[in-house]
């Protein structure tokens, strides 16, 4: 029994994993046909929770000096006891990474890890030395080579089509006047400033767990301040690091941007819902790296201009005495409206120019 | 090779005075220039560090079965003398740091390059000893000195207390004005010492396979471990002086007032990353690489056939050597590359998964067809081609830029790196253990307990690292002492699993035991038909000087390993 008679007897298998590998195909044009869908879900942003609806009407008033933070019934963005998969994603390139991850990854390195497996207890059960006393000589099959060659490099063309689609997604620049805000990692806490809106700085330590269970969040991730962001527009979202490395991330949006000293890094942010969502340091930056968490709080364009007032910042685009069309805020009485009539002033602000460094 | 062994040996017994004549006490093992004592030299240095590296990796377990702080109080007590919390957080970062530099530098390296390859690589080419005996003897007592000098950082000031707290990358600006006191400076140092000593081993390494085979057996007849180890050699030789130049930077930025890795004068803490990842990823081929080569002469011993695709599998370690050089920044996707050269490097991480295919299909191929005896080293290596196959697909995952923004610095990445590491690596390095062990000492370990330790330390690990997956999908990030309540239930399955391994190391232990006092001697060949390579034409143990006549690799012997079948290799 010759191991080249064997491959070429199987041959049929070959056309099975041929078969396989456009399977895998599928999905990929199915990742790429599902994202039209959740960008159209994202310029219309799904109503908050019915549960939150009856028990919060915060998000939902629209009056400008009526600002409350956001209420434990709001948390999405974080780590569900026990589980075994990502969290929900609330970002458009979070759904295509969390897709491009379910769809294609995890069933391509199941079933490799799989089929390795299950080579293995064949030879151990076939050619055990009870059952072929006799080895062969067997070390050359060139076909052979050449097909687990080949099929490694046409499975990972199949993963790279996917994969560089979403870095380009992730890479795409905002819009020209979309809102900046900037993150700035401290030993050990995050500030969060605004320069569209004054400048303003917000402080935000990690609560105490005692604290953080009395206001009905997680230990460990709730933060006194959070970061207030709006809802359903692109954000230029800015990071940097006040004295060593730090990194802003939010799992539940699928964002992580190391926070470098000396350097401005930039990435888009957007996110489709409000909610409150938690994420953690994630680049060591000394001892008390596991307690500098991020609890960012998405809310309406108008109740995050109200957040603004309340801080005493400027809203964006107040300054410019706009047509009454666009004027601020906009009244808008539903949670997560978009804020696509709300287009900000002519001047936008000069946001550094180092952009994502390279 | 009957008649190669035979001769062989009939000039040992000759020669038995010379042979075995061996210096005193003191010379032998403080002075030593014989490749078998310093490469058992190093498999104790390698067992010993293994044991503080594992004992550490169990308090952190400790630490983490449990939200809240468990056990970093008593441990920084006895460290820095008080309880404060910011000091105790520290010592965490301690705990982390010297658990990484110690189990790359101190255990998987000293016992693959310092350990197997310097006992077989001379025994496998024919050659009586290294090319440079000094020089190896040198190189071993660097890397002690640099155990001592990363020891005694622990005890040093490092900023908010004692020991250096950067994590085993020595990230700057952590390390260097994140870091006052000499803690760092001897961590760093450690590294130098130990990067020194692997240059010289790895100088001496090329030379000795170049110059010093056997008559007769030109680079492609070598055993595949001589292959490993030679490719290992030149990875080292030349990531190693990358991380020199980095970290005595960090050195001079720390101490002499430059600014390398300094914005405000000019320098860039990305730079750093560069320099270090561009040593530190051909450093995961280099723990990796020589378990590749051990692996292979296993497989095809307990299969009573050659390698199969022995071209094949020589020249993957080539490539995945070459293309190990140019991925580095993909453990870099977060700080803010462009999207170009995000792309690239996503793109060229994923190239490593074809000859990583090639290796792990070629020993499959090698199976298949042949006659498997599961010896304790094949069932080993079983487990190491299972477990290291799950960390390269998770690898393959980790490749994308754009999933990575998602599971950069999680546990995810954590386990997928103890995966090819802790599970591919250690698994490799017992699995040669138990293949040599009678080889180096002379005495038959027991089959039924290197089973018994197999099965044991198999459920342990994955029951201690396949957990980290969810735990970094869900969005735990490393190197914390703490987390969210949410994360519990994984991390206290992943501390029971350490239970399970650590019962495993004592299973190891006692068979050691075992062997010393009660094993029976073990003959030249113990393995029978299909170990092929020149160590098996000698006794077990060897002479203390063998090969004085150097054995000839005739043209038509076809039983070698490395040599596959003359009538189907056909172009030799």
């Amino acid at each position: 029994m010759n191991f080249g008679d064997i491959a070429r007897k199987r041959l049929s298998f070959l056309v099975f994993f041929f078969a396989a590998l456009a399977l895998f195909a599928a999905p990929q044009a199915a990742v790429a046909q599902a994202t039209p869908q959740v960008a159209a879900s994202a310029a219309s942003p799904a109503a908050p929770p019915a549960k939150a609806a009856d028990t919060s009407a915060a998000p939902a008033a629209p009056a400008a000096s009526a600002y409350t933070p956001l209420g434990p019934e709001w948390i999405k963005g974080a780590p569900t006891p026990g589980a075994i998969d990502f969290q929900k994603q609330y970002s458009p390139t979070g759904r295509f990474a969390y897709r491009f991850h379910q769809v294609l990854l995890i069933p391509i390195i199941t079933v490799i890890s799989l089929f390795v497996l299950a080579l293995l207890l064949w030879v151990t059960v076939r050619y055990n030395r009870r059952r072929n006393p006799v080895p062969s000589k067997t070390s050359h099959n060139t076909l052979i080579e050449i097909i687990w060659t080949v099929i490694p490099v046409l499975i990972l063309v199949v993963i790279a089509v996917p994969s560089i689609t979403l870095l380009s997604r992730q890479y795409k620049s905002p819009p020209k006047d979309a809102l900046t805000v900037k993150a700035t990692g401290y030993q050990w806490y995050w500030g969060y400033s605004y320069p569209d809106n004054g400048g303003f700085e917000v402080i935000s330590h990690m609560l105490p767990d005692e604290e953080a269970v009395k206001r009905g969040e997680p230990p460990q991730l709730a933060a006194d301040n959070r970061m207030v962001l709006p809802v359903g527009v692109p954000i230029r979202l800015q990071t940097t690091g006040a004295d060593v490395i730090h990194a802003f991330a939010v799992p539940s949006l699928w964002f992580k941007l190391d926070a470098v000293p000396g350097r401005i890094n930039e990435k888009t942010l957007f996110i489709e819902e409000p909610g409150i969502y938690y994420g953690q340091c994630s680049e060591l930056c000394g001892a008390r790296h596991g307690y500098m968490p991020i609890a960012v709080e998405a809310v309406p364009m108008d109740k995050f201009n109200a957040w603004i007032a309340s801080q005493g910042g400027t809203v964006k685009g107040a300054k410019a005495a706009l047509p009454a069309t666009e004027k601020q805020p906009a009244a808008s009485a539903a949670p997560g409206a978009p804020a696509a009539g709300q287009a900000p002033g002519p001047e936008t602000p000069a946001s550094p120019a180092a952009g994502p460094a390279a | 090779m009957a008649t190669t062994a035979d001769t062989f040996q009939a000039h040992a017994e000759e020669h038995h005075h010379d042979a075995d004549h061996k210096p005193g006490f003191f010379a032998r093992w403080f002075m030593s220039t014989n490749h078998k004592d310093i490469g058992t030299l190093y498999l104790v240095f390698s067992i010993f560090a293994g044991i503080i590296g594992g004992a550490i990796s169990g308090l952190m377990r400790w630490e983490l079965a449990q939200p809240g702080i468990q056990i970093l109080g008593q441990i920084s007590l006895w460290l820095n003398g008080n309880t404060d919390m910011d000091q105790a957080l520290h010592t965490w970062n301690v705990l982390i740091t010297a658990h990484g530099l110690i189990m790359v530098f101190f255990v998987v390296m000293p016992a693959t390059m310092g350990g197997f390859a310097n006992w077989f690589v001379p025994l496998m080419i024919g050659a009586p000893d290294m090319a440079f005996p000094r020089m190896n003897n040198v190189a071993f007592w660097l890397t002690v000195a640099g155990f001592t000098s990363l020891m005694t950082s622990v005890f040093m000031p490092g900023g908010t207390a004692h020991g250096a707290g950067v994590g085993w990358t020595v990230y700057a600006p952590l390390s260097t004005t994140g870091s006052p006191g000499p803690a760092v400076d001897f961590a760093i140092f450690s590294l130098h010492l130990a990067g020194a000593g692997s240059i010289m081993s790895s100088i001496n390494f090329i030379t000795t396979i170049f110059n010093m085979r056997a008559p007769g057996m030109t680079l492609h007849k070598m055993p595949l471990f001589v292959w490993s180890v030679l490719v290992t050699a030149f990875l080292l030789l030349l990531a190693l002086p990358v991380l020199a130049a980095a970290i005595t930077m960090l050195i001079t930025d720390r101490n002499f007032g430059t600014t390398f890795f300094d914005q405000s004068g000019g320098g860039d803490p990305v730079l750093y990353q560069h320099l270090f990842w561009f040593f530190g990823h051909p450093e995961v081929y280099i723990m990796i690489i020589p378990g590749f080569g051990m692996i292979s002469q296993i497989v095809a011993t307990f299969s009573r056939k050659p390698v199969f695709g022995y071209l094949g599998m020589a020249y993957a370690m080539v490539a995945i050597g070459v293309v190990g050089f140019v991925v580095w920044a993909h453990h870099m996707y977060t700080t803010g590359m462009s999207v170009n050269t995000k792309m690239y490097f996503t793109a060229a991480t994923m190239v490593i998964a074809v000859p990583t295919g090639i290796k792990i299909f070629s020993w499959i191929a090698t199976m298949w067809g042949g006659s498997l005896e599961f010896k304790s080293p094949l069932v080993w290596a079983l487990g190491f081609i299972f477990l290291f196959t799950v960390g390269g697909v998770t690898g393959v995952v980790l490749a994308n830029g754009g999933i990575d923004d998602n599971l950069q610095d999680t546990y995810y990445v954590v386990a997928h790196f103890h995966y090819v590491l802790s599970l591919g690596a250690v698994f490799s390095l017992f699995a040669g253990f138990y293949y040599w062990f009678p080889k180096m000492s002379g005495r038959m370990h027991s089959e039924f307990l290197a089973h018994l330790h197999f099965w044991v330390f198999f459920i342990g690990v994955n029951v201690v690292f396949f957990p980290q997956h969810f735990l970094g999908m869900n969005g735990m990030p490393r190197r914390y002492p703490d987390y969210a309540p949410a994360f519990k239930f994984w991390n206290e399955v992943s501390s029971y699993g350490y239970l399970i391994m650590a019962t495993g190391m004592v299973i190891f232990f006692v068979n050691l035991v075992y062997a010393f006092t009660a094993g029976k001697k073990a003959a030249g060949n113990y393995w029978g038909e299909g170990a092929t390579t020149l160590e098996w034409s000698l006794s077990s143990p060897p002479p203390f000087h063998q090969f004085e006549t150097l054995p000839v690799i005739e043209e038509h012997h076809s039983h070698h390993n490395a040599i596959g079948d003359a009538s189907t290799a056909g172009a030799h």
